[in-house]
């Protein structure tokens, strides 16, 4: 649908939906949230970008084949942070005992581990969800 | 003083949140009913937060609280309007007696 109230309310409002859900994924320790809520609210400003814009629009800010690169590097950066647990002699997913420094309580960069596969999730998920609709579209 | 205006936000609030959900109940076709949620929506809500806004909080919630305000005042007329124009190019059969404008009458969407 060729729609301009659509299209100028999209193109200004993308950037803030993205930076919401990055403020998400980042505060995944902190607060409500982590990186499954933070990925879909990224995977739906992407969408709502491709609505209002078509495909073409989200293949020239992004490409194809970065997409389903995403969504498996994703997952890959996930197991490859629960084997480090294994690489260093501890149970898999292992945090502090694996010697990821756990900072303090409530600031930002703390809680080592869980930080880092929060971003990952956010990842897969993000990538899953925009992959998941441009499959659908295509279909059409 | 201060808490009789949050208690006559919070009402007016909830007013306009109960009149746009009996005009979804009870308004015959989907251009009425679009009609009434959509100010439950602009005004139930945006007067729940500006009396959860004024309600003594720290400034970072207060922002916050904005921020979610000019979300919903540019997202939600928005949605009802590609709402709206996806019915009317679909075709979606309107009430009796609907009067349309000369100009509005040729459908090219």
């Amino acid at each position: 649908m060729n729609d301009l109230i659509l299209k100028e309310v999209a193109r200004f409002l993308f950037p803030f939906i993205e930076l919401y859900g990055f403020y998400i994924v980042f505060h995944g320790h902190l607060s409500p949230g982590g990186g499954f809520a933070g990925g879909v609210v990224c995977g739906a400003g992407f969408i709502l970008y491709t609505l209002a814009h078509g495909h073409k629009a989200l293949y020239s800010l992004l490409p194809r084949h970065i997409w389903t690169f995403c969504e498996s590097a994703g997952l890959a950066f996930f197991i490859f942070l629960g084997l480090v647990g294994i690489f260093v002699g501890r149970e898999f997913l292992a945090n502090s005992s694996a010697g990821f420094p756990l900072g303090r309580t409530g600031e930002l960069f703390s809680s080592g581990l869980v930080f880092l596969l929060n971003l990952a999730i956010g990842l897969k998920v993000a990538s899953t969800v925009t992959t998941l609709f441009l499959n659908l579209e295509e279909e059409d | 003083m201060m808490s009789l205006l949050i208690a006559l936000l919070l009402g007016s609030g909830l007013f306009f949140s109960f009149a746009g959900t009996v005009g979804l109940l009870r308004l015959p076709d989907v251009y009425c009913r679009l009609h009434a949620t959509t100010k439950c929506d602009t005004l139930g809500a945006g007067l729940v937060l500006l009396a959860v806004m004024i309600s003594g909080r720290p400034l970072s919630q207060i922002v916050k609280l904005l921020l979610i305000l000019i979300f919903i005042w540019v997202a939600n007329p928005t949605a009802a309007h590609i709402l709206a124009r996806a019915a009317y190019s679909a075709g979606t059969p309107q009430v009796a007696n609907t009067s349309l404008l000369k100009e509005d009458t040729p459908c090219s969407l």
